[in-house]
């Protein structure tokens, strides 16, 4: 049988990094910025929380934790390590006006390599004998649930059994969506993505736009990493674990429509997608068939970028601008 | 004497070796309508930049109530009341005018209010806009009235205005210039860039002519007329007559009969459009624009599908060909070359990031018989083309999106004529040129005439359209109207011609 209260908490666990990445890629883009650096930026938000964690369990390694620590270290860790990645990122193409597609890909190789590296090494630092740290005692914090939430049975948990991140990061999400459509900080930043010629011309400081939006977004995205590692993992860091998330975060933008609110809904999609394979029963006899289940969110994904090459009304293509570098004083 | 609005004193403003304004001191005053004239690339528009904070001057002073200002920034220019409206519209496309209109400004966002007080605008200078409509929905008029609409929102007392009037139909530019009078009345001052002389007769008090970046004077409209001007422009005297050589030995060139052509909407563009254009003459097309003056370029050119009807192409020994289905490609061999100036100029025909002689190479890149490109003949074409149209580059290196609109026009329709066409098709060839550089034009297409090319000239100016062609095809809503000797009508008739279809006025041209 299709264990429907089982599966549901499974699958949001695995759409929140997509999430995070994908709000953080919205933002980014609305800008004009192609971001194509989400995959290494989800990876270097990981193992910088990693880090932080690691030294923080060391240090209190015979004594108790601090909860506020043990949860504000690797936050913080984290938000500074993908901030970097987004301001290398700006530097190059802002600043420096690289092509933003290889900035992206190089950025992606990048951040993967260092969490790989730096994987690798606290491994050996730690001296276990798997190739993978646990941080159970970080996690513990990081996936605490809403303690009401084992009394109010299939209710809580499917609503309430979830770490804070990931409530964060449905409340990033909507919080987005506002300032994107109801500000006028998102109005300019639409217009900076759309048209930057037009918006420098109305005193918009085109830049500054690129640059916060590209960071901001560097950071939510960054928390997927963090949130994969501590929660849905319990704290288990193995170089190369996290996959393709990034990948198909920046896919959902474009499923999305540029919209944070449509991205919490193809996330949670994409996240069902993702694991069902584990919860279509097909007996002993037929294991070779779950191997092809796991096909699903890709072909999904193929799908929906040709159905979204379809669609023609204006609103809903990317930002006119997306991918291409602002001079000033050019015709 | 009139109080001066904004002073401008000595500017000068280089770009790398080229000077582009030097020296240049010019008043803009209260409660007056200034036309600035000049050639292309004579430094009107980059004058006007630096008033907008686009530039920057390297020399000189503008000065506003008797002190001098920096205006570093577009915020600066807003806060000192410049608004400019810019040639090609700084407008975002996915936002509605409202959106447009206040974008950039500070405080907390609300569209209503907004809204309110665009219309309270609108209401007084008599403009006509739907502030919650989408800039994509709207007609080339209807953005230009969002953008003056953005420029008073924020206060603007000095307003300039940037070829205003290329985009719009003789109409449109009326209703223009009442609201224009409008915005005098209350005092504003006011700047037009045009090349129209007889806009510039009729809208502006006072004109200000620069050449090759320097001013040479003003004058009170009243006192000049637009030979002076264009003398004064130039700096030699400039005959303002268009030829028309009588068509020699004319025969039929192209025949068009039954031509009907619909759009992706399944509308019908062209209906049952029928004519013969022959060698030797200029066959003018007139037309309220897009009706279906492009559509009919194109189905020559092999660019547009058709429903029904034929198109022949018939040689010197009176063998035809159907073009229609053919290939492009085997159409420009048989020496059809389409020239058609979109508003945006580069739209078609030329690559923006290219230089100059590899945008001629893009018609000739078949010929060579090697792998290699033939570099050599383009380049040497390039230089003709600039030589003949004196067109203003920093080299033929140059990459053509760096030079100004009229210029890298100039260059597409130079290509195009030197093609060595049997039939050339041009629209809008002197759409936002001045007038010097356009008298060149109708020279260079009477001497393809004399040539025995055959000339289809797709036109916004009644008057050039009456002057040049030999007989004048009036489209109507995609149809023809008419077919008259451009001799023996006039502007009235054709003015009619192009709103209605009139049977009974028919020629009956078509052997």
């Amino acid at each position: 049988m299709f264990d429907i209260v089982a599966f549901i908490p499974r699958a949001i666990g695995q759409s929140v990094p997509l999430l995070f990445g994908c709000s953080g890629e919205i933002i980014t883009e609305k800008s004009g910025n192609l971001n194509l650096g989400i995959p290494g930026v989800m990876y270097v938000g990981g193992i910088s929380g990693v880090i932080g964690a690691f030294f923080y369990e060391q240090s209190c390694a015979g004594g108790d934790m601090n909860g506020f620590l043990a949860i504000m270290i690797p936050l913080l860790c984290s938000l500074t390590g993908s901030l970097i990645m987004g301001l290398i990122y700006c530097l190059l193409t802002v600043t420096l006006r690289a092509n933003q597609n290889v900035t992206g890909l190089a950025m992606t190789t990048f951040g993967v390599g260092i969490g790989n590296f730096f994987g690798g090494s606290l491994i050996k630092l730690s001296g276990a004998d798997v190739p993978s740290i646990a941080l159970s005692r970080t996690s513990a914090y990081y996936s605490k649930a809403l303690p009401f939430a084992a009394n109010l049975g299939w209710f809580g948990k499917i609503f309430l059994s979830y770490g804070f991140l990931c409530y964060a990061a449905f409340l990033i999400a909507i919080v987005s969506a506002i300032i994107l459509f109801k500000t006028r900080a998102g109005l300019h930043l639409r217009a900076v993505g759309e048209n930057p010629g037009t918006a420098d011309a109305a005193g918009i400081n085109v830049s500054k736009y690129k640059y916060l939006a590209t960071c901001i977004g560097c950071m939510i995205a960054g928390l997927g990493g963090l949130y994969y590692v501590m929660d849905y993992a319990s704290g288990v860091w193995s170089n190369d674990a996290f996959g393709d998330r990034g990948w198909l975060a920046i896919a959902l933008v474009i499923f999305s429509i540029w919209n944070p609110l449509i991205g919490i809904f193809a996330s949670i999609l994409f996240g069902g997608l993702y694991i069902v394979y584990l919860y279509i029963p097909t007996g002993m006899d037929y294991m070779e068939f779950k191997e092809l289940y796991k096909m699903i969110p890709y072909v999904v994904t193929l799908f929906v970028l040709v159905l979204t090459s379809m669609r023609n009304k204006r609103e809903n293509q990317p930002p006119a601008s997306l991918g291409l570098s602002f001079f000033r004083e050019e015709r | 004497m009139a109080e001066a609005a904004v002073k401008l004193v000595n500017i000068t403003k280089r770009f790398g070796q080229v000077t582009a304004n030097s020296n240049v001191s010019l008043e803009i005053n209260k409660g007056e309508i200034l036309a600035l004239l000049g050639e292309n690339g004579s430094g009107k528009t980059t004058l006007m930049n630096m008033l907008s904070s686009i530039y920057y001057p390297d020399e000189g002073q503008i000065i506003k109530k008797k002190k001098e200002v920096s205006i570093s920034s577009p915020r600066i220019a807003y806060e000192l009341g410049i608004g400019m409206v810019h040639q090609h519209f700084k407008l975002v496309d996915v936002l509605t005018a409202t959106e447009n209109i206040i974008l950039g400004l500070e405080g907390k966002l609300n569209k209503k209010e907004a809204a309110g007080k665009i219309k309270e605008i609108c209401d007084k200078y008599g403009f006509d806009i739907n502030p919650d409509q989408k800039i994509y929905d709207m007609s080339v008029s209807q953005k230009q009235t969002v953008e003056i609409v953005k420029v008073l929102y924020r206060g603007a007392n000095i307003l300039i205005l940037d070829e205003p009037t290329a985009v719009l139909t003789p109409q449109e530019s009326e209703k223009l210039f009442n609201v224009m009078r409008n915005m005098k009345a209350d005092g504003k001052a006011l700047v037009i860039i045009t090349h129209k002389m007889h806009e510039v007769e009729s809208i502006s008090d006072r004109v200000a002519i620069l050449r090759k970046g320097e001013y040479v004077g003003s004058l009170m409209t009243k006192d000049t007329n637009a030979s002076e001007m264009t003398d004064m422009m130039v700096g030699r005297s400039v005959s303002l007559n268009i030829a028309r050589p009588k068509p020699v030995n004319p025969k039929p060139r192209i025949r068009v009969e039954g031509l009907t052509v619909k759009n992706i909407e399944g509308i019908n563009k062209l209906t049952d459009v029928s004519f013969t254009a022959n060698s030797g003459e200029i066959l003018g097309i007139a037309g309220i624009s897009g009706c279906g003056q492009k559509e009919l370029l194109e189905a020559i050119a092999g660019l547009q599908p058709a429903e029904s009807g034929s198109i022949k192409y018939i040689n010197d020994v009176g063998e035809e060909e159907e073009l229609l289905g053919k290939d492009p490609r085997k159409i420009e061999e048989l020496g059809v070359a389409l020239s058609f100036v979109p508003e945006d100029r580069l739209g078609m025909g030329l690559v923006g990031n290219m230089d100059l002689s590899d945008n001629m190479m893009l018609r000739s890149f078949r010929q060579g018989k090697t792998p290699f490109t033939e570099r050599k003949s383009p380049h040497s074409l390039a230089e003709k083309v600039v030589d003949d149209l004196e067109v203003v580059t920093p080299s033929i290196e140059t990459p053509v999106r760096r030079l100004s609109g009229g210029n890298v026009q100039k260059i597409l329709v130079g290509r195009e004529i030197a093609h060595a066409p049997t039939v050339l098709l041009t629209a809008y060839a002197v759409r936002g040129l001045d007038i010097n550089s356009s008298y060149t034009i109708y020279d260079l297409i009477n001497k393809q005439k004399e040539k025995g090319v055959a000339v289809i000239f797709v036109g916004e100016d009644l008057d050039v359209l009456l002057e040049i062609s030999d007989k004048i095809l009036v489209l109507c809503g995609g149809e023809v109207s008419g077919i008259v000797e451009a001799e023996k009508t006039d502007k009235n008739t054709i003015g009619l011609m192009m709103t209605k279809v009139m049977n009974e006025n028919t020629d009956a041209k078509e052997e």
